[in-house]
């Protein structure tokens, strides 16, 4: 089934591209499998996803998803470890894996008729793992030095852990996928095989094949290779300490002498798509382009940028895709000489003016047709597609809610856009924090 | 579109490209590009690429040329930036402009629906872009701000400190972006200037893959490029590289120290070039099981990760290396990849088919998605290769024997010279 798309762009429901080539089923033991078809290139890419993340760790396990993620090449009772990335770079092909808070997902981009081959190793790995101690050992120093490279080396690193751990009170995603240092230290080989028994299984993992395949084959191929696995059972619900309402606005000032330019980010709680309620997240979606996605055109840079040349750089960002909740945030580069009190001032100001004035018609129905062209360049990424319906799926919504996205993206009015904004951007809901030099008081 | 790989079980390089329609496309008033008709997405991914870049910065005025490029969306004509930035999200357009080292890049998609309005706003931003002042003002404070979160990220530091111990006088020893002070002096005059510089018709590459076909291709092209000068500035002669066995430690706080490392190395012309990237790939290629991810990564857990490899620019070519690890153990590292250089030569026939299975096989799978592809192809022009090259490229690998591989280490992999550059605050590591 090949995508040919010969009418005009302007004719074309948005949902008529993105769904004709996805289908999906289910295995008996619980496996949720969903296939893409792309024809254009030979090649497949392979993933699979298990519905378990950072935010489903026990308290002062910080980290353990992750450090799972990492062991996970280590070895199984036929597999030396090491031998998984081999295998797959000796065929040309690349693989890796990656954690969020929703969930841990492990792919392989390799040539269309390598797939059985990684579709066997990695149901392998799926109940087959086996860790040594040393190996164990030396990775956890990996990953301690991932932390060095990736948070501690870069104040904007954590300025943004402590943002993140300052927006909950209560729920996981305050947490760092990473972890924090101390409880990295202290993670060991018997707390990442009680999570893997805990977690991975096929009743609790989406399989997601997508490029020049075809259904019939990979439910052949998946039927033989993942068939066999037995589901777990008793896998239940993914309930996490809910976060109380917020009353309070926070504030996170971070003083580090490593930082060269001074910046402010503003987050506030925000809902995610949930199943079947898509409307706020697509209007939240179009807010955060209105506000800082669209360039020079944004609010807040006519306002901080071209009017008053308060900022040099503003921005604003929604991920509409959560299992829990999301957070939208705004933020704000302030030019030489204006300190980050008067850049906050100046985007409140910007804010106050767009709610009371609301949108105007030339810029929503600019962001609508650009929001229209992502949806149409972002298929060129067959990996970009294979991750969308990864992430959808492992937070909580289903193909169909994933399908009908265009078009509530499309549907968004005005109207919505400016209520969501009334709602949600609240300061009470919300965390505020400075980065700047020890000097910049 | 891309021909479909017949099985690669064996180790025997098929023609993957050989129905693979890449055609050449010549317009009416003579400018080449590569172009590959894909129809099934209503798009084009355009790239188009003007040789000379970041080296064509006169001393004093490094930054220049990139400085220039980020103005090109900052308006043309009567549209200023906020007006071009409507047009083109009117049209749906995208457009990216870039500065490298060697090079301007242009990376453009346009919907099917629109395509020759997206083409001519391009032209006007290429072609009559206004540079006013307004705009240089307000490009040149973004642009200072983000070198003064450059000043204080150690990686980006360790890459110009390896450039200036590496490239000595040579306009590469000097950073692509910019310093403060330069950026700071740059007028409108000085803009104007490198747009003349930079953006000529006798160094411009186009690869064009989507939906378009050739005889549409050739005229968008003209009307794109045509009103552009025909020449341009002339290109800096080649570049002395200084790396005969240093280490250079320059001090920074913070809980590890980024370390480059390299010496001379070997350009596509020279008949080892294919058994020494083969070579390379077995040290330090970016993927796991490389010798340098096994002994530092994975056996000793020193880093994340590390990778070396072949780094040619337009006027030097390089053997080049970077590694991030705990202050406490950069010595240790070092000493690793000491140990790793002196064996490089020690090749095993099993590790060589390793590589070469590697290679020949990430090839094809590299071409993959329209913009991916053009990238892939506007590189091969530059760098000189014929049409048929992705065609014939993984002979050139298989070809390499155990003794190629031998010899080319030997030649080109050389520890005496091997020199490192530590910006962090490394313990017990002197500087030599």
């Amino acid at each position: 089934m090949r995508l040919i798309l010969a009418i005009l762009f302007a004719l074309i429901p948005l949902a008529g591209i993105a769904d004709e080539r996805v289908n999906s089923f289910t295995l008996d033991n619980g496996l949720q499998v969903v296939v893409i078809e792309d024809h254009r290139a030979p090649v497949v890419v392979h993933m699979v996803w298990y519905r378990v993340g950072a935010a489903d760790e026990v308290s002062g396990e910080s980290g353990l998803a992750h450090f799972l993620e990492h062991l996970m090449f280590k070895g199984t009772k036929t597999m030396p470890p090491g031998e998984f990335s081999k295998l797959v770079s000796a065929q040309g092909g690349s693989d890796n894996a990656f954690t969020s808070w929703d969930y841990t997902a492990y792919f392989q981009r390799v040539a269309a008729d390598r797939l059985e081959m990684v579709m066997g190793m990695e149901a392998d790995r799926m109940v087959n793992l086996t860790l040594a101690q040393g190996d164990v050992d030396t990775e956890r120093n990996v990953i301690l030095e991932e932390r060095a490279t990736r948070v501690e080396s870069d104040p904007g690193g954590l300025f943004s852990e402590q943002r993140q751990a300052a927006m909950y009170l209560n729920h996981p995603y305050g947490r760092p996928i990473i972890g924090w240092r101390h409880e990295i230290q202290a993670l060991g080989r018997e707390a990442a095989m009680k999570f893997y028994k805990a977690h991975y299984a096929p009743d609790n993992a989406i399989l997601v094949v997508a490029g020049d395949v075809t259904v019939d084959e990979v439910r052949r191929l998946a039927d033989q290779y993942y068939g066999p696995i037995p589901a777990r059972g008793g896998i239940h619900g993914r309930e996490r300490p809910a976060e109380p309402p917020q009353i309070a606005e926070r504030r996170v000032i971070m003083n580090d002498d490593r930082v060269g330019q001074p910046y402010l980010v503003r987050s506030y709680l925000a809902p995610s798509r949930q199943s079947g309620a898509q409307a706020e997240p697509a209007a939240l979606t179009v807010l955060a382009q209105l506000l800082g996605g669209a360039g020079p055109n944004s609010e807040l840079a006519r306002a901080l940028q071209f009017d008053s040349k308060i900022a040099v750089q503003t921005n604003a960002y929604y991920d509409p895709t959560g299992y829990d909740h999301s957070t939208f945030t705004l933020m704000v580069v302030p030019a030489p000489g204006v300190t980050l009190a008067e850049a906050e001032a100046a985007m409140d100001a910007a804010l106050a003016k767009f709610l009371e004035t609301g949108v105007k018609p030339e810029d929503f129905a600019t962001i609508m047709a650009r929001i229209k062209a992502q949806q149409i360049y972002a298929l060129d990424s067959t990996m970009g597609v294979a991750r969308r319906y990864g992430t959808a799926l492992t937070s909580g919504l289903t193909i169909g809610d994933e399908i009908a996205w265009p078009e509530a993206l499309e549907a968004v009015t005005p109207d919505q856009v400016m209520e969501a904004a009334r709602k949600v951007l609240d300061r009470r809901q919300s965390t505020t924090g400075w980065l700047r030099k020890e000097a910049d008081q | 579109m891309i021909a479909r790989l017949a099985a690669f079980l064996t180790l025997i390089a098929l023609p993957v490209w050989a129905e693979v329609p890449v055609q050449e496309v010549k317009s009416p008033g003579g400018i080449t590009a590569w172009l590959v008709e894909a129809p099934e997405i209503p798009f084009v991914a355009l790239e188009i690429r003007f040789r000379g870049g970041a080296a064509l910065d006169a001393p004093g005025k490094e930054g220049a040329v990139g400085l220039m490029a980020g103005l090109l969306e900052e308006g043309t004509g009567d549209l200023d930036a906020q007006g071009f930035a409507a047009a083109r999200d009117a049209l749906a357009a995208s457009y990216r402009f870039g500065t490298g080292t060697d090079s301007v890049s242009v990376s453009a998609r346009f919907l099917s629906e629109n395509r020759d309005q997206a083409a001519d706003l391009l032209r006007r931003a290429i072609v009559e872009p206004s540079f006013a002042a307004e705009a240089l003002e307000r490009v040149r404070a973004q642009i200072l701000s983000s070198l003064r979160s450059d000043a204080q990220d150690p990686a980006v530091l360790a890459s110009q400190a390896f450039d200036r111990v590496t490239f000595g006088d040579h306009v590469y020893a000097r950073p692509t972006d910019g310093t403060l002070d330069s950026i700071a002096s740059l007028t409108v005059a000085d803009i104007k200037a490198a747009h003349m510089a930079a953006l000529a018709r006798d160094r411009v590459y186009v690869a064009a893959v989507g939906d378009i076909s050739a005889a549409n291709l050739g005229p968008m092209l003209d009307k794109l490029l045509g009103g552009l000068p025909q020449t341009g500035a002339p290109l800096p002669g080649p570049a002395k590289v200084d790396l005969h066995g240093q280490t250079v430690v320059e001090p920074f706080p913070g809980p590890q120290s980024v370390i480059l490392f390299g010496h001379e190395g070997i350009r596509e012309t020279d008949p080892d070039f294919f058994p020494a990237f083969v070579v390379s790939e077995i040290l330090g290629g970016s993927r796991f099981g490389t010798r340098l991810m096994t002994e530092v990564r994975e056996k000793r857990g020193l880093t994340y990760g590390i990778g070396a490899g072949l780094s040619i620019m337009d006027h030097a070519a390089l053997v080049a290396g970077q590694v991030q690890t705990a202050n406490a153990t950069v010595k240790p590292t070092i000493d690793v990849i000491r140990a790793e250089w002196a064996r490089i030569p020690e090749i095993t026939q099993e590790e060589l088919d390793a590589a070469k299975t590697y290679l020949t096989g990430a090839y094809p799978l590299r071409w993959d998605g329209n913009a991916n592809i053009a990238r892939a192809l506007v590189g091969l022009q530059m760098d000189g290769y014929p049409i048929d090259y992705p065609a014939k490229r993984n002979g050139y690998i298989e070809a390499v024997t155990l003794a190629d591989a031998q010899r080319a280490a030997r030649k080109v992999f050389d520890p005496a010279r091997l020199s490192f550059v530590v910006v962090g605050s490394p313990v017990g590591l002197d500087a030599q």
